[in-house]
């Protein structure tokens, strides 16, 4: 069995690789994806070992890259393109939802466009404005679009690879701050009032200019290039098992960490999060269990509202803004299927309805442990 | 870069090969098309003409929710679908049906978005005709991205893509442009400038000399031709479609010509332009000029619109027959595999549906 470690980084790399080296339709486009290999180093590489036809850049113009896109899916090829930043995509935003989203529904499924749009997405890096947005609702309320957003390097890898084969569009989500996969999944030191505070940099760079010295610096999780139990947990604060073989895991959940007494449900840049908090809770003698949604659309109703049911409380944790948003359609649906077997209505930790605050201010709006851990709290313990 | 680029420039004035009179220009300098290659072209201008006219009508009588008519303009449109080869791809804006209809696409198909029955009628891979787009220039990019996957494989393949004076403001358009370029993708962008943008006349538009300035800012040549005249479009057409396939790059021809009716029905043309404006361009049309030209026998032309005629009656049937909308298609291809959620969205339609129908 041969063990590799990977960040995340260098686990959509080896799916971008592989994807190319098992099917030449395969291209790969976008702004400083070639000799500088992206500007987080996802495609470093690709082009020296595929050729200038295979991974290229482009003019600096993002609904042109969507675009040409679009017809080279439209033309046998599969594209996969690199938007720099969540926030640089938006001049994208046309070409994703009256084309890309609808090609397949608006010829009767005649042309169907197999394609994957990658966006380095969310906070948590300490990043200036326009370098942070969440922007998941805006794909996610657009039907014919998948949305992504892995957690670990194995599913970063797996739900690329799988994206990639996908017939239908995905937009994939990168959680910036887990590109290293550093503290996130590490315990924090415990503050004053005995929870966990989170030990984050907050390092302002425009660009994670730098690839060298940032992945060897002994915080990367663990992947096994073939099969591994699917047990498909991360333990906090060590390494995260990943499969590098392709398995449905779009329109999946999955249980990150058991527990009886309520769930977490989260997605991309909060699971870590989320893992800590309910690591910090089980010291406190509360047990939670954590559902990574993996795949925003499709969403994973069942997976969800079997591990609600199985605890009766639960809470939701997403870096976006709340209003409007993912976090607020998972409380709704869950609320709908579940209320029942609900002991407490469903709370968000979510961003607050801010733009992305400043780097120095970005702790205060990002959801972390102690705000979740003070939701759980609210929900109702007194009655059970 | 290359200091010189004056050849990236149009001519001052556009090409035309026959006057308004019928009659050759003299000295165009340019090659005059084929005698079968213009009676070909008469015959689908009277086609177009025709399917114009009988969509219009269609309009009227409540069979067609809207049509933008490309009377006046149809020489652009016959020579935009004449000019190319089989493999080849036509992208058509929402005023091209009748270059669609020229690629092979059937009338009914081609109409079935105005009609209502689904957005898309024809399949796109049979003539090789894109959708038709309504948002303007955003299927300029879609077809540089066919044009580079063509050219990536090694295929011969060009394509034609055809945007109005209006879309060149679009961002789209400039980024198009701009990618082909930088790719040598082989596209001819035709731009029909009609001279309006719904209400909007091109000196609102742009500042540029031309449209077919806006090539040389991309390093793309840019040509200007007479878009009433369907020799001069089918030679402009053709060498740029030649220097295309022969790897030089995209080419962009402007195509000077006029919306002879307004926008849509739903429009009053009268509000933003004088009837004396229309009026002068009447006698550029495109077939009357080309048929002065061919002076053709009167059987042959006789025949022609009975081909045109055949065409309309065609259309007429096919927009006369109603559709019974069936519920499942709205849940249908909006993803390969229906996610779980509109599964359960259609088995509610469905139901829904069923109760009706039992009181009913």
């Amino acid at each position: 069995m041969t063990h590799e470690k990977l960040t995340m980084a260098q686990a959509l790399n080896r799916a971008l690789r592989d994807a190319m080296a098992e099917d030449d339709t395969v291209v790969v486009f976008g702004e400083d994806v070639g000799a500088l290999g992206g500007v987080f180093r996802v495609t470093d590489g690709l082009t020296a070992e595929f050729g200038e036809d295979r991974c290229f850049d482009t003019p600096l113009a993002e609904s042109g890259i969507v675009g040409v896109a679009v017809g080279m899916a439209m033309n046998g090829m599969r594209p996969v393109v690199e938007m720099q930043f969540d926030a640089f995509a938006y001049p994208a935003f046309e070409q994703i939802v009256s084309h890309v989203a609808k090609m397949r529904n608006r010829t009767r499924g005649r042309v169907a466009l197999p394609m994957v749009i990658r966006i380095p997405y969310a906070g948590g890096i300490g990043g200036v404005e326009h370098h942070c947005d969440s922007s998941e609702s805006y794909y996610a309320h657009t039907p014919g679009l998948h949305v992504v957003a892995p957690s670990t390097p194995g599913d970063a890898y797996t739900l690329l690879r799988e994206s990639i084969a996908s017939p239908d569009p995905v937009v994939f989500l990168e959680p910036k701050k887990l590109y290293w996969a550093k503290e996130e999944v590490q315990l924090t030191p415990v503050s004053s009032s005995g929870r966990a505070m989170e030990g984050r940099e907050t390092e302002a760079r425009l660009t994670p200019a730098s690839s060298s010295g940032r992945a060897v610096e002994g915080h990367e999780t663990e992947a096994h290039l073939t099969p591994a139990s699917s047990s498909g947990r991360a333990v906090a604060g060590h390494e995260a098992e990943a499969r590098l073989t392709p398995v449905s895991s779009i329109g999946r959940a999955v249980v990150r960490r058991e527990g009886t007494d309520a769930t977490l449900i989260a997605y991309g840049p909060s699971v870590p999060v989320a893992l800590e908090a309910a690591e910090v809770a089980d010291r406190e003698g509360r047990s939670l269990q954590v559902v990574d949604l993996r795949s925003i659309v499709p969403f994973d109703d069942e997976t969800v509202c079997a591990a609600v049911r199985s605890t009766g409380r639960a809470v939701v944790v997403a870096e976006a803004s709340g209003f409007a948003s993912v976090s607020s359609e998972i409380v709704a649906r869950v609320t709908e299927r579940c209320f029942h077997s609900l002991a407490a209505p469903i709370r968000r930790v979510s961003g607050f309805d801010i733009p992305y605050p400043p780097p120095k201010y970005e702790h205060l709006h990002l959801p972390g442990v102690d705000r979740i851990l003070d939701a759980v709290d609210d929900l109702q313990w007194e009655e059970s | 870069m290359t200091g010189d680029a004056h050849h990236l420039l149009p001519s001052a004035t556009p090409v035309t090969l026959i006057g308004i009179d019928g009659h050759p220009v003299a000295d165009s300098g340019r090659t005059f098309p084929s005698d079968a290659d213009l009676r070909r072209a008469l015959a689908s201008l009277i086609t177009a003409r025709r399917l114009n006219d009988q969509a219009y009508a269609l309009v009227r009588q409540g069979r067609l929710a809207v049509y933008p008519s490309s009377h006046g303009q149809e020489a652009c449109q016959v020579a935009a679908a004449q000019v190319l080869d089989d493999g080849d791809w036509l992208f058509p804006t929402y005023r091209d049906t009748v270059a669609a209809v020229g690629r092979g696409v059937d009338p009914v198909e081609a109409l079935t978005l105005l009609k209502g029955d689904w957005h898309c009628g024809w399949d796109p891979y049979e003539h090789r005709v894109a959708p038709h787009a309504t948002p303007l220039a955003t299927q300029l990019p879609h077809a540089v991205g066919v044009a580079h996957a063509a050219r990536l494989r090694g295929e011969p393949t060009v394509v034609m893509a055809l945007c109005g004076d209006g879309g060149t403001s679009e961002g789209d358009f400039h980024e198009a442009l701009n990618f082909a370029a930088v790719l040598r993708a082989p596209v001819v962008f035709l731009i029909q400038n009609n001279e309006y943008a719904i209400s909007v006349p091109l000196a609102r538009q742009t500042a540029a000399p031309s449209l077919a300035y806006k090539g040389i800012g991309y390093g793309i040549p840019g040509e200007r031709v007479d878009g009433n005249d369907v020799a001069a479009l089918l030679t402009v057409l053709g060498e740029a479609v030649a220097r295309a396939r022969d790897g030089e790059g995209p080419q962009l021809v402007e195509a000077h010509t006029y919306r002879m009716q307004a926008h849509t029905n739903a429009d009053d043309a009268t509000r933003y332009r004088t009837d004396a404006e229309v009026e002068a361009w009447v006698e550029r049309d495109p077939i009357t000029r080309l048929t002065r030209h061919l002076d053709l026998p009167a059987a042959e032309m006789a025949a022609m619109a009975d081909e045109a005629e055949q065409v309309a009656a065609h259309l007429r049937d096919g927009l006369n027959r109603d559709i019974e909308p069936d519920p499942a298609r709205l849940f249908a291809d909006v993803y390969a595999t229906p996610t779980p959620q509109l599964r359960e969205q259609q088995a509610q339609l469905a139901d829904e549906l069923a109760r009706e129908g039992a009181l009913g």
